[in-house]
């Protein structure tokens, strides 16, 4: 049996990972995979944890997850093709009109 | 130990393919690699005795948002990364204001190291308490989903809803019939 | 113990070998069923009847030359069939082909025929089924053609959307059967109506099987709904820049996709290897003759529909089959909660 701070280890890791693509890279399509990470990394620990505490409300939290996973891809990405088309740039700082 | 072995395997798929991830020029090796890490981490949550939620994390995550990613990509057909200056030298060889997003990283991993360590309780195996048996029933699952979270259900069907209104908005080319 | 292993370990090999072959069997049926379509005899050259033109098909193929275009991407074309066969072969691996047996009291324990029983197994065969676009959409991209490109983006679209139709026209069948293992919902299928109608749920869901068969054809990218390939439009879609051994593994990994859907439909409206006449050892024959009477149809479809136009096939798919779906899938489930109560 693997202990539990093993599988919360792997998603801390997997949690920074995500965290320094959003702050490292400059393609919004990165961007957007990065937070794909980080919502993985935290559905992990909450399977990880309700398989603890044995019951199911691990397993659900990680459904609601998921639901806005692709609530959150699907406009995300039409946010990404619309930026695209006033700019052919996918680098978010290509995108400063309303900076003053 | 096999047991331990399939995880550790797992894990390292996981965080190899997902720092790959960031680490990468192409969006389309980006969108793969994450693929990769989703698929390692369906095998990790049926260790973990979930098997649903397993399936779901290949067909929801690997089988829709992926593809829709993979789609975007093929769509704005945009390989490689804008190649600016900021962009040419390395993430980590940057000025001291661009290593600010490493720093913060770094950060959260000691925050989160330092939690995990100093937390008690948390090395003993999992599943070993009782009652942790029946966690993988899909219908005991389906009955708690659709009678405990019920109202949080019929939330996210809202939410879907929105986010599909929204979507078509933003994608569609102004002028166009919608 | 030991036995047993072995036992299953050859039902898996045997599997496989029939997987193979009926990617080969079904290359000659199509072009044989398209020739007396067509008032011809098709393939008769090769062995009595043609019979052996699906072996000089894969010879020739062997022998060609293996072609990389310029400017493609060289991980990634090799990856696109290996991951396109691949997911296919896979998608069978939790389906079911035949009631329990001792193969003829050979053993004192009965076996599951089929390579792996998982308690979640519709959803397995979905999920794995759902990984076979990459395969090409990923052989779009890397080709570095513009064809090729154009066949894999409509191939994900087209997939995404019948995969919608063709999730809820499943959910039906698991609300009725009340199971997500598809060896239960074969089983649920066993027995008679009034003595004569046999309890297959094709009965109780003759639109959820034709969503159901409707969606499959576009989800194995077979005509009428064949865009990712259409050869007038984009010389072969997706697969315009593979040859030999890359090339070949394309067209089997349809045909075995073929196969997966026809057998998965045979489990969940035919009723499996449940039929009258034969005894339940010899419920595989029932199950071979269904699967069989599903990629007929298929044939006969591709032959004698012309394609859709693209714009038609979301329309279609959108505005007619996904909402008829969910009406199915909501009238089945107030007709389940009715009569369970």
């Amino acid at each position: 049996m693997i202990p539990l701070d093993h599988y919360l280890f792997v998603s801390a890791v997997l949690f920074a990972i995500g965290t320094a693509g959003i702050f490292l890279r400059r393609n919004l399509i990165t961007i957007l995979l990065s937070v794909e990470i980080m919502l993985n990394a935290v559905n992990l620990s909450f399977v990880a944890f309700g398989r603890q505490q044995g019951g199911f409300d691990g397993q659900i939290i990680v459904f609601f997850v998921m639901t806005v996973a692709a609530a959150e891809a699907a406009v995300g990405l039409a946010i990404v093709i619309a930026l695209y088309r006033h700019r052919e740039s996918l680098n978010p700082d290509a995108f400063t009109s309303l900076r003053w | 130990m096999p047991e331990t072995l399939v995880f550790y395997l797992l894990s390292a798929i996981a965080i190899g393919a997902s720092a790959l991830v960031i680490g990468q020029r192409n969006p389309m090796y980006s969108v793969l690699l994450l693929i990769a890490s989703f698929g390692a981490l369906a095998g990790l949550y049926i260790q973990l005795d979930a098997p649903f939620v397993a399936v779901a994390q290949i067909i929801i995550y690997a089988g829709a948002i992926m593809v829709l990613f993979l789609f975007v990509v093929m769509l704005l057909n945009a390989p490689q990364e804008d190649a600016a200056e900021w962009d040419r030298t390395h993430p980590l060889r940057r000025p001291a204001i661009a290593r600010f997003g490493s720093l913060l990283a770094l950060l959260l991993v000691v925050e989160l190291a330092w939690a995990l360590l100093s937390a008690s309780g948390i090395d003993r195996p999992v599943g070993e308490q009782a009652g942790a048996a029946a966690v993988g029933s899909v219908r005991a699952l389906g009955r708690v989903l659709f009678t405990d979270y019920v109202f949080a259900f019929e939330a996210t069907s809202v939410l879907i809803l929105v986010a599909m209104v929204g979507a078509v908005v933003l994608a569609r080319r102004e002028g166009e019939a919608p | 113990m030991d036995l047993r292993l072995l036992v299953q370990l050859g039902i898996i090999g045997f599997t496989f070998f029939m997987l193979i072959n009926a990617s080969a069997l079904l290359v000659y049926a199509e072009r044989k069923v398209m020739g007396f379509m067509q008032q011809r005899y098709g393939p008769y050259r090769v062995g009595p009847h043609g019979l052996l033109q699906p072996l000089a098909d894969i010879l020739k193929l062997l022998m060609k030359e293996e072609l990389t275009p310029k400017g493609a991407d060289r991980w990634l074309f090799t990856l696109a069939p290996i991951l396109a066969v691949t997911a296919a072969f896979a998608a069978f691996a939790t389906v079911p082909w035949g009631a329990e047996t001792t193969l003829f009291s050979l053993l004192d324990e009965p076996v599951k025929l089929g390579a792996a029983d998982v308690n979640v197994g519709v959803l397995v065969v979905f999920a794995i089924t759902s990984m076979g676009v990459y395969g090409i959409v990923l052989a779009g991209w890397s080709s570095n053609s513009k064809y090729s490109l154009l066949g894999g983006l409509r191939s994900s679209a087209q997939m995404i959307s019948y995969e919608l139709s063709y999730a809820t026209a499943l959910s039906a069948v698991i609300l009725l059967a009340g199971s997500l293992s598809l060896r239960e919902t074969v089983d649920a299928q066993a027995g008679y109506w009034l003595g004569v109608i046999p309890r297959w749920y094709v009965f109780v869901q003759p639109v959820g099987f034709l969503i159901y068969m409707i969606a499959a054809i576009a989800e194995t990218n077979r005509a009428p709904f064949d865009f990712p390939e259409a050869e007038q439009e984009l010389v072969a879609g997706y697969n315009t820049e593979y040859s030999s051994v890359r090339f070949a593994l394309f067209p089997q990994a349809e045909y075995i996709n073929m196969t997966t859907a026809a057998a998965v439909a045979t489990d969940l409206y035919l009723g499996g290897w449940h039929g009258p006449f034969l005894p339940p050892a010899y419920g595989w024959v029932w199950f071979l003759l269904k699967v069989g009477a599903i990629l007929f149809a298929y044939i006969w479809v591709r032959w004698t529909v012309p394609r859709y136009r693209y714009d038609q096939l979301m329309q279609f798919g959108w505005k007619w089959l996904f909402p008829a779906s969910v009406i199915n899938l909501i009238v089945t489930a107030a007709l389940v909660l009715y009569f369970n109560a």
